[in-house]
């Protein structure tokens, strides 16, 4: 029963591999960039899915994690000679130290998070996005204060070179990355850890009873949370933004992941991926539409800038109020309905 | 010497402003234990229809009226109808309906008023005021510790003097039996929040022209703090967030003056995470809730 | 029993507890010795519970001693199971979104270790294990007669069958001392015979034996099952015996029917208040 859930699990990735690999080979430069953005949120997404679906711990501040995957990545990237490429080599040591400085970071707000419930730990982790840019002023030698820090440009491997477009190279990796994320996590959710992280969420009284130790549960699952964010913010910085900069680690951006969370419907992966596809896609929709009313340019930035966002707000005000039971009575159903309904939107061009 | 005068008088006025905010969580947090991430950006568009009606009329007094008013409109209008069923929710609903709330808000002044800066002018003169040769505060601060006073003492007087006072901290003691009294528990909610609309209003035309300055986002830091302020009185006592909001004041204009302004939302972090860490139930709380 | 053995059971002795001004225990003291059945009775309110709580570690007491197998006890609840003490909750306390067949694993949680790098990489040992607790749970079930839920969401389960989940995960956690709050309360009268001959047999399991300490409302219940009966009343202990010997006390008839033979007192200050059950 759950080695076919594995197994399962290990064919889809390898299949998702494979129409990734190919959509990205048929894609143009522009959708392919888009892509990297996709695979950038739908780590962090995971992650954070994780956190708040599984284990019942909200985290306000996952932008913040992020962030210190896009800089300790920049640290590395920029630690070699000045003006070179970076290697494929030099590509996934970067993820790899994303996730892992991330990781660390996430062990003490984990220890901190794990003594707090509710509003205490909503609170604390907004604060913890808002130190962003105090840190990054503060330690401006070393992290380029307001500016930020600019990326290397990454190199196809020579093998490759011949064949695919640099955008084309990114978004393979960041893609990759993410089906590697979401393969992980999908398998931490269904083992003996997952269930105990459920387990803590469900009933914190009962599960000291089975001789959990709530608080390593808890900070368990805020790193393993942490690393998928800072997998996902290098990601975001090297390959998309190409600059880790304060400015684009706001709270907005973790309003982005918990509408996307939220949105998918909490807890499960598959709705991690479709909510940040949501949030994206319908974010461009939202844009597109804005662009044909024929306002004057002013007024279509603007617009354009800002409706998305309020899209979305009242979208997790409608989806929390339509779901009386509260977060963790089981979602899920709403995200094919609200595909449904974008097609709908999308469909009367 | 001076200069420790100084920093603690700016950190007390400072510190008025993140007590109102604080209050306003408060007032809400102690009937409903709903914790409204949204009030800062209420606070924010109450500020915004204040500066809209000091353009227009050009009289300062008109728009800061206007924007308390509006500052109680919204509170009602959010109670009424997202925070509705808040109370009965589990603790994370709330939460996320007001994040939902806060982008709302914050984008729908976005592009009502341009995402650029607006000017709100100060009720009086910035400039410091010299007491014995030392540059201490200016009549705006004055304004602004007045003002504070004012509202606060005009809710003492309120919650303990008053019959609509007496049903508030009925109310927040315990609903139920509050409404097997006849006490119509729904109206004193909504006026709960209609206070906290107001109170947050009061510290937006407070703080916003004496800060970064008129943008949707101006009150997400305060927010922070005023919500900081909030723990360090243990989200449940008024008297516990005044003294909360005067200590991250204080706080947090050491830290600016002494290590850097920088450091500014880090010292409240840091703040915010000691108070939780150390006596997580704010120092203020009472009893705990049974839990086995 | 000698004093050290590791079978020496639990032992009480004068726990006091007190919240601000309630004193929900008083001077307490009592013991489970091995192999026998235990019951707790008192009206509510009267510190039953918490005195569960004390000895799970939930409660620190301000006065008053605990000791298991011999040795001075300082409960902690994350480490109850280890030491040999499993207690199921008076609201039932099941994971709700989890299946049944998950919650009664949960039970087996000391006795396997979950991995973090093979449960992430999905490694076959990892499912090996759980195969093995999957079919011990299932026997956990089968064992209360509701392996045929063993799929099904615990919140979506007959509070009947609830009760009886939480009782076969406090079992496959093999404890030496089971600490049951109520496992009778919200059953019909058909569950109680099944319920008790469970109980009964407990304490002679020949895989591993359990004493009980059980907390019950049904008389009937807790005297055909109990080898002897502790009864509380506004936190102090009341009586202590063999079942006919309780049945006859008087002070057991006014702690429970609020008639005092000897001086008839009602004092209003400690009504009985209403017990806020467990979140
Ligand atoms: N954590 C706590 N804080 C304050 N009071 C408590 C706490 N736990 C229990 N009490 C009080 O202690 C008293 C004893 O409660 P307890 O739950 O032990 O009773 P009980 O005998 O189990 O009752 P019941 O049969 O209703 O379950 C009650 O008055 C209860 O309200
Ligand atoms: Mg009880």
């Amino acid at each position: 029963m759950l080695q076919i859930k594995l197994v399962r699990h290990g064919l889809l990735t390898l299949a998702a591999a494979a129409v990734v690999a190919l959509l990205v080979l048929q894609s143009e430069d522009v959708s392919n960039f888009e892509y990297i953005q996709v695979a950038a949120y739908v780590c962090a997404a995971a992650g954070l899915t994780l956190l708040i679906g599984v284990n019942g711990q909200l985290s306000l501040g996952h932008a913040a994690l992020m962030a210190v995957g896009a800089y300790s990545a920049a640290l590395y990237l920029r630690s070699g000679s000045e003006d070179s490429l970076a290697s494929a080599g030099d590509l996934f040591v970067a993820l790899l130290v994303g996730s892992v400085t991330a990781a660390v970071v996430g062990i003490a707000v984990g220890a901190v998070a794990a003594r707090l419930r509710g509003p205490y730990l909503a609170g604390a982790t907004l604060a913890l996005g808002a130190c962003v840019v105090g840190v990054t002023t503060y330690f401006d030698h070393l992290l380029g204060g307001d500016q930020g820090l600019t990326m290397p440009l990454t190199e196809v491997p020579a093998p490759l070179s011949a064949a695919l477009t640099s955008y084309q190279w990114s978004a393979l990796v960041s893609l990759g990355t993410a089906l590697l994320v979401l393969f992980l996590l999908t398998n931490l959710k269904y083992s003996p850890v997952g269930r105990e992280m459920a387990a803590v969420r469900d009933h914190e009284v009962a599960a000291q009873l089975c001789g959990l130790s709530v608080a390593r549960v808890q900070i368990n699952t805020f790193v393993v949370s942490s690393a998928a964010a800072g997998a996902g913010g290098a990601i975001l910085g090297v390959l998309y933004l190409q600059i880790a900069s304060p400015g684009a680690f706001t709270l907005f951006l973790s309003i982005y992941l918990l509408a996307a969370v939220v949105i998918g419907g909490l807890g499960s992966m598959r709705g991690a991926v479709i909510g940040t596809v949501i949030v994206l896609y319908f974010g461009r929709l939202i844009e597109d539409r804005v662009a044909h009313l024929g306002l004057s340019t002013a007024q279509t930035d603007r617009l354009a800038a800002h409706l998305p966002l309020a899209a979305f707000g009242v979208l997790l005000i409608v989806v929390m109020l339509a779901v009386p039971g509260g977060i963790q009575g089981t979602l899920g159903r709403i995200a094919p309905r609200l595909l449904q309904l974008m097609e709908t939107v999308g469909g009367k061009k | 010497m001076d200069r420790f005068v100084f920093l603690t008088v700016n950190g007390v006025a400072l510190g008025a402003i993140y007590a109102s905010v604080a209050i306003a969580l408060v007032i809400i947090f102690r009937t409903t234990r709903v914790l409204n991430f949204a009030q800062g950006a209420m606070a924010v568009a109450s500020a915004y229809g204040g500066m809209a009606v000091i353009e227009y009329s050009g009289s300062y007094w008109l728009g800061f009226t206007t924007a308390l008013v509006l500052g109680g409109a919204l509170g009602a209008a959010a109670r009424l109808t997202v925070f509705r069923s808040a109370d009965r929710q589990g603790h994370l609903n709330p939460i996320v309906i007001g994040i939902g709330l806060l982008i709302v808000i914050e984008s729908a002044l976005a592009i009502a008023f341009g995402p650029t800066e607006r000017h709100l002018s100060t009720a009086f003169s910035r400039d410091l005021l010299h007491l014995g040769g030392t540059a201490l505060l200016s009549r705006q601060d004055l304004f602004t510790l007045l003002a504070v006073g004012v509202v606060m003492s005009l809710l003492a007087w309120t919650l303990t003097r008053t019959r609509i006072g007496l049903q508030m901290r009925a109310t927040a003691f315990n609903p139920v039996v509050a409404r097997l009294h006849g006490i119509k528990v729904g109206h004193i909610l909504t006026l709960g929040w209609v206070i906290a609309g107001v109170v947050g209003a009061l510290a937006a035309m407070l703080v916003v022209p004496t800060g970064l300055g008129l943008f949707p986002q101006a009150m997400d830091l305060v927010f922070v703090l005023g919500f900081t302020s909030a723990v360090i009185g243990g989200l449940d006592s008024l008297s516990g967030a005044m003294i909360g909001g005067v200590a991250t004041g204080l706080a947090l204009s050491y830290a600016s003056g002494y290590l850097g302004s920088e450091l500014t939302y880090v010292a409240a972090f840091v703040l915010l995470l000691g108070v939780l860490l150390l006596k997580p139930a704010g120092l203020f709380a009472g009893t705990t809730a049974r839990s086995v | 029993m000698l004093k050290g053995s590791p079978d020496s059971g639990l032992s009480v002795s004068g726990v006091t507890v007190q919240f601000g001004g309630l004193r929900a225990l008083e001077d307490v003291t009592l013991s489970v010795p091995p192999r026998s059945v235990v019951g707790l009775v008192g009206p509510n309110g009267a510190g039953k519970t918490t005195l569960f709580n004390v000895v799970s570690g939930f409660v620190r007491p301000s006065a008053g001693q605990l000791t298991w197998d011999g040795h001075p006890f300082h409960p902690k609840p994350r480490r109850l199971v280890r030491q040999g003490i499993a207690r199921t909750l008076q609201d039932v306390g099941l994971f709700p979104h989890l299946t049944a067949v998950e919650n009664v694993m949960l039970g087996r949680t000391t006795q396997r270790r979950a991995g973090y790098v093979s449960s992430l990489l999905g490694l076959p040992g990892s499912a090996r294990d759980e195969r093995e607790s999957r079919r011990i749970s299932t026997e956990g079930l089968d064992r209360l007669g509701v392996a045929q839920h063993a799929e099904r969401q615990a919140s979506a389960l007959p509070y009947p069958v609830q009760k009886r989940v939480a009782l076969a995960r406090a079992l496959v956690t093999r404890p030496r001392l089971l600490l049951l709050d109520e496992p009778a309360g919200g059953l019909g009268a058909e569950d109680f015979e099944p319920l008790a001959e469970l109980v009964k047999s407990l304490p002679g399991d020949p895989d591993s034996p359990c004493s009980v300490l059980l907390v019950e409302h049904h008389m009937d219940f807790v005297m055909g099952v109990c080898d002897q009966v502790v009864v509380l009343d506004f936190g102090r202990l009341v009586a202590a015996g063999t079942p006919s010997e309780i049945q006859s006390d008087p002070a057991v008839a006014a702690a429970y029917l609020g008639i005092d033979p000897t001086d008839i007192e009602v004092d209003a200050g400690t009504a009985v208040t209403l017990t806020e059950e467990p979140a």
